[in-house]
């Protein structure tokens, strides 16, 4: 605000001109468009994220200028705190220069306005009556009431003025709302976590970073029982108890003590009959010193449990360390397949022949509910599934996840695996194909098979035509195509057909290689045909009957699932046998103490603004003049917010006037 | 000239001595209508669900106190749903084989009605314009009416389908982006009504109903594209009798808010005319500044204390179902953004007296942050609102 250069020009003391400056509504509107824009950035850049997500995204320059600016967590961040607390210094400031004013104004009825000033009102409308001026002021009165208006008479020496109002809700709307949004800040500020930054700062708390168990957590990351505002988290299988929470805070978390334990019963969910979730929800028991028996109390989504200050909802839910039963299947080597038993987020050791490896269960889930193939959002509940990283001992690790249940494509049924390296990859699926009594064991000896090179060998050597038929080879040349059968199924398997083709490639004359692929692919074919019947007879089906459909369509589910079996890089395949389940649940503790500026400052709000549009204030006054019998009347008013809307309830109240005061007008 | 006193001059004080024999009725109507819900389905509903319904008949016999045409729409709205109700009986099935319920009232249909019927509007409203004839005028109201009570008849009826397609699924047809499109549509045709009525001109018609015939044509992409139609079951966190009263309260602020940017537009498009074209057609025809700057004020106004409202229910709610009032999830973000928008352009126009070009300008970029608060955030933002992606 530039002050005007004018003769009254005096200098204005410092705290004037700085209350003048907080109170100003072009510092209101700058404030208010910089929450806005602040809030944007928030929404924009997603928050609270890992930071390497950020690095490997903006690079570490970029990473280093928004960490700077506290862009990746911008509502507590201390630029954004400022920005807030100056909106509610600024709006009280406001509250106390206009409250007095507008005060006043509710209660002033403007009687003592001059007639020259309501000369050169807007509306304005001047008549003689026919009534005396008693009977006017009754009249005034009634019509005046009629339209909500209250009023005063001030007699003057020559005349009378009435000054009527009604309305006054707006201006008290103004003191509601604006009071409203400083008793909301004020609360939600309470809520937010000010303290947490202010303790960190002053190093009374320390970020825990590193994923160890909550006891081992040191006191410097832990917050006492009589922090009065969190938002912590706490994930408890059933069967078990605990009396803390997490806090995410910065890169890393806090622990926040509760006065009480919690104990999970169970945990439950429930569906709707298309397969959905309909509901989650925990039996907890609360167990504290002051009161005299266990609380016992299911929560559920939109269903809380309030309890002394505190808020426990349901928000999550997980693995509580499921019991697992697996059937290890050595890949391409011919130990016999072995069963342990693990449990979810516990890692187990494998002594597997080709090098130790660490499995680790990540997650457990028995019913999947999916889109179905079939149509559009039907959805099937596709059975057990389990999610695992296998770790080599150089800390390599690819993850897993894996369907216990064959699903059926196309009128077969597949056993399911999808691998990647990263997180960021999707899951690409590996599709074994059922065995006739829906396993996987089947496919395992004829892949076992193939990666055995003496019995591809004698099977070669067996099926080759017998030397007295034809003149086909001799026995060493005969013990030669047995070799390149068996390396060509090395080939298939250690890289499909596409190593196949790339070794023509290599080797042969161009014009020669469709020709040579096509013979190589018949006798690869031929071969495996040949090591399938031995499969097939290990489980005693007998060779003369021919191949069923089943077997058939195996085969060539089996060959795909070799085919590509070299991306399945590592030496062991995971079969879910049977399981022992154990949910978590995942709740979400709370205790926000500035709920209770909050919401009835959301009420005031609420009402402050229904107020200030839909109680508009209004004025008008009518000056009686003229002899006592025959009087003279001025009417005037003045629209100050929404002149096209006044223009109408004016000319209302003109018609009534007039028709009540019926009159020969005089101008 | 004796003139003598009309001694029997009462004015009509109180609200009450004002109310005509329709307002009475009208009342007790609403009044047997709650009871009856109430006796019937008390069992069905939990307080919480009791209180609103109870409320939502108060508002109803207020509303229609208020606004005289809304009595007659809103019994014909509700004899229709009944007879469609009562055509399907305890079945689905019936739908795709009563004549009634095929053709025009199973949801679907009454849906694709709608839809029709306010494109027809749009474009009568804009032939009004152009001839300015008394009767395409009155078409085009008429169009507008009957295709908003098509809206509330499909919502109304598509309520009734989800609990015949199954008890568990049922629930209020306010639940994902299809729902709310038909839901912003007739809100927004109803307040354009009332301000078509309450200022006496169809000139601004054609305007908002582009807007409306835009959510339109998006709805018709979603139900062929994406199925959207299919009712589907609540996710948990919207199982809660408080999606009944945040949704609505959203859109009253969403579809005013579209209003008010679309008179801005008229505004924008009448000053330039006035200007360009002083004896143009447009220039005649198109309501005085004063006015669309009136009608741009109080959408905003009504706009702003719905949004309001609503943005401190669906805290309310967040504080229940995921535990804190506030989490600065985007949607929650963007409403606090298009809030504060609006609060900026109530205070430069009542308190700095801002009027004209600058704040129909305003408006209209208003619009285009509701939009993204509405559909944007959805589409580009991830957040705890994940459940009305596109
Ligand atoms: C953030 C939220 C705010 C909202 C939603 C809000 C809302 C409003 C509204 C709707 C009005 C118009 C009331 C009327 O006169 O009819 C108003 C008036 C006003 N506001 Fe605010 N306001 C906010 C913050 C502020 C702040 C921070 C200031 C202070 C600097 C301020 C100063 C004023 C003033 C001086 C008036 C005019 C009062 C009068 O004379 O009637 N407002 N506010």
């Amino acid at each position: 605000m530039s002050a005007s250069v004018d003769s009254s020009f005096r200098p204005l003391s410092v705290t004037t001109l700085l209350i003048r400056f907080l109170g100003s509504m072009n510092l209101a509107i700058t404030l208010l468009v910089a929450v806005a824009i602040a809030s944007i950035i928030g929404t924009v850049l997603q928050q609270n994220l890992p930071y390497p997500d950020y690095i490997l995204k903006f690079g570490p320059f970029w990473f280093e200028v928004f960490k700077s600016l506290d862009l990746f967590d911008v509502y507590s961040s201390v630029w954004f705190l400022v920005i807030l607390g100056f909106l509610v210094i600024s709006t009280t400031v406001c509250i106390f220069r206009n409250t007095p004013r507008v005060l006043k104004d509710i209660r002033d009825y403007k009687e003592s306005a001059q007639l020259n000033a309501l000369r050169r009102m807007s509306h304005c409308h001047e008549w003689q009556s026919h009534f005396s001026r008693e009977i006017c002021l009754e009249r005034i009165n009634v019509v005046a009431s009629a339209k909500g208006y209250r009023l005063v008479v001030k007699k003057e020496a020559k005349h009378l003025i009435v000054a009527a109002k009604k309305g006054s809700g707006s201006r008290l709307g103004y003191i509601f709302t604006h009071v409203a949004i400083v008793i909301i800040c004020i609360g939600g500020l309470i809520d937010g976590n000010v303290p947490l930054k202010i303790a960190e700062m002053t190093d009374n708390i320390q970020v825990e970073t590193r994923n160890i168990p909550a006891s081992e957590v040191p006191l410097i990351s832990t917050l006492p029982v009589d922090n009065l505002s969190f938002r912590g988290t706490v994930t408890i299988p059933e069967g078990q108890k605990a009396n803390l929470a997490f806090i995410d805070f910065k890169d890393g978390y806090l622990v926040q003590r509760l006065p009480f334990l919690i104990a999970v019963e169970d945990f439950r969910i429930d569906y709707y009959k298309t397969g959905q979730p309909k509901s989650f929800a925990s039996d907890l028991i609360i167990y504290d010193e002051a009161l005299d028996a266990p609380l016992h109390k299911t929560i559920s989504v939109n269903h809380p449990l309030e309890y002394n200050g505190y808020t426990i909802y349901q928000s999550s839910f997980g693995d509580g360390g499921s019991e697992l039963r697996i059937k290890l299947w050595p890949l391409k080597d011919a130990k016999l397949s072995d069963e342990i038993q693990a449990v979810v987020n516990t890692p187990v050791a494998l002594s597997l022949e080709k090098g130790d490896m660490t499995l680790e269960i990540l997650d457990f889930r028995p019913i999947n509910v999916n889109p179905d193939i079939t149509g559009v959002k039907q959805f099937k509940n596709i059975g057990p599934r389990f999610q695992y990283k296998l770790r080599t001992a150089t800390g390599e690790a690819t993850e897993f996840i894996s369907y216990m249940m064959p699903v059926e494509k196309d009128g077969a049924k597949y056993y399911l695996t999808g691998l990647r390296h990263t997180p960021a990859e999707d899951f690409r699926y590996w599709y074994l194909p059922a065995d006739s009594e829906d396993g996987v064991a089947r496919f395992m000896r004829f892949l076992t098979l193939l990666g055995d090179e003496e019995k591809l060998k004698e099977i070669a050597l067996s099926t080759l035509p017998k030397q007295s038929d034809s003149l086909l080879p001799m026995a060493e040349d005969q013990e030669l195509v047995a070799q390149f059968m068996v390396g060509l199924v090395k080939q298939f398997v250690d890289g499909g057909v596409g190593l196949i083709a790339a070794k023509v490639k290599a080797v042969v004359a161009p014009d020669k290689q469709s020709e040579i692929s096509a013979l190589y692919a018949k006798v690869l074919h031929h071969f495996l045909r040949n090591v399938y019947w031995v499969v097939l007879q290990e489980e005693g089906v007998d060779p003369t009957s021919g191949l069923n459909a089943f077997d058939e369509r195996f085969y060539e589910d089996a060959v795909a699932a070799v085919s590509i079996s070299h991306q399945y890089d590592v030496p062991v395949y995971l079969d879910l046998v049977g399981f022992d389940h154990k949910e978590a649940t995942g709740l979400q503790v709370t205790r926000s103490p500035g709920k209770m500026l909050v919401f009835p400052g959301c009420l005031l709000l609420v009402v402050g603004v229904f107020c200030m549009f839909y109680l508009p204030q209004r004025r008008f006054w009518v000056i009686v003049s003229g002899s006592l019998e025959n009087a003279q009347l001025f009417l005037a008013a003045q629209a100050s917010r929404n002149p096209y809307e006044f223009e109408q309830e004016y000319s209302e109240l003109e018609k009534a006037l007039l028709l009540q005061l019926e009159v020969a007008k005089t101008n | 000239m004796e003139k003598t006193i009309d001694k029997d001059y009462k004015p009509k004080r109180y609200f009450f001595q004002r109310c005509n024999s329709a307002d009475w009725l009208w009342g007790s109507l609403n009044v047997i209508g709650v009871v009856y819900a109430l006796s019937q389905y008390h069992m069905l509903m939990d307080g919480y669900e009791k209180a609103i319904i109870i409320c939502a008949g108060l508002a109803l016999i207020s509303f229609g106190w208020v606004w005289q045409s809304i009595k007659l729409f809103v019994v014909c709205v509700t004899l229709v749903s009944l007879f469609a109700v009562s055509r399907y009986g305890i079945t689905i099935d019936l739908g795709k084989s009563d004549f009634f319920l095929k053709y025009m009232l199973a949801s679907q249909s009454a849906i694709m009605w709608m839809s029709a019927l306010y494109v027809m509007a749009t474009v009568t409203y804009f032939f009004d314009l152009l001839t300015n004839k008394p009767f395409s005028g009155t078409v085009a109201t008429s169009l507008t009416w009957t295709a908003t009570g098509m809206g509330f008849i499909g919502l109304l009826v598509r309520w009734r389908e989800s609990y015949l397609i199954d008890h568990d699924i049922g629930h209020i047809p306010v639940s994902n982006l299809y729902e709310v499109f038909i839901l912003f549509s007739i809100i927004t045709a109803l307040i354009y009504l009332r301000y078509e009525q309450r200022y006496n001109t169809r000139s601004m018609g054609g305007f908002v109903l582009t807007v409306i015939s835009a959510a339109v044509a998006f709805l018709l992409w979603y139900t062929v594209e994406r199925q959207a139609d299919i009712i589907q079951p609540l996710v948990p966190a919207l199982n809660s009798y408080w999606m009944k009263i945040h949704v609505p309260a959203n859109f009253i602020g969403y579809g005013s808010f579209s209003l008010a940017a679309m008179v801005g537009l008229v505004f924008l498009l009448k000053a330039k005319m006035v200007v360009v074209a002083p004896q143009g057609f447009l220039t005649k025809r198109l309501p005085e500044l004063m006015l669309l700057d009136d009608v741009m004020y109080r959408a905003i106004a009504l706009g702003f204390a719905f949004f309001t409202l609503a943005t401190i229910l669906g805290a309310l709610w967040a504080a229940e179902a995921w535990g804190g009032y506030w989490s600065w999830d985007p949607k929650e973000t963007w409403a606090l953004i298009v809030w504060l928008n609006y609060a900026a352009w109530l205070h430069m126009r009542l308190t700095k007296g801002w009027r004209g070009n600058p704040m129909a300008w305003w408006s209209i970029v208003g619009f285009f942050v509701t939009l993204f608060a509405f559909l944007g955030v959805n589409m580009f933002l991830s957040g705890l609102h994940s459940y009305g992606g596109l």
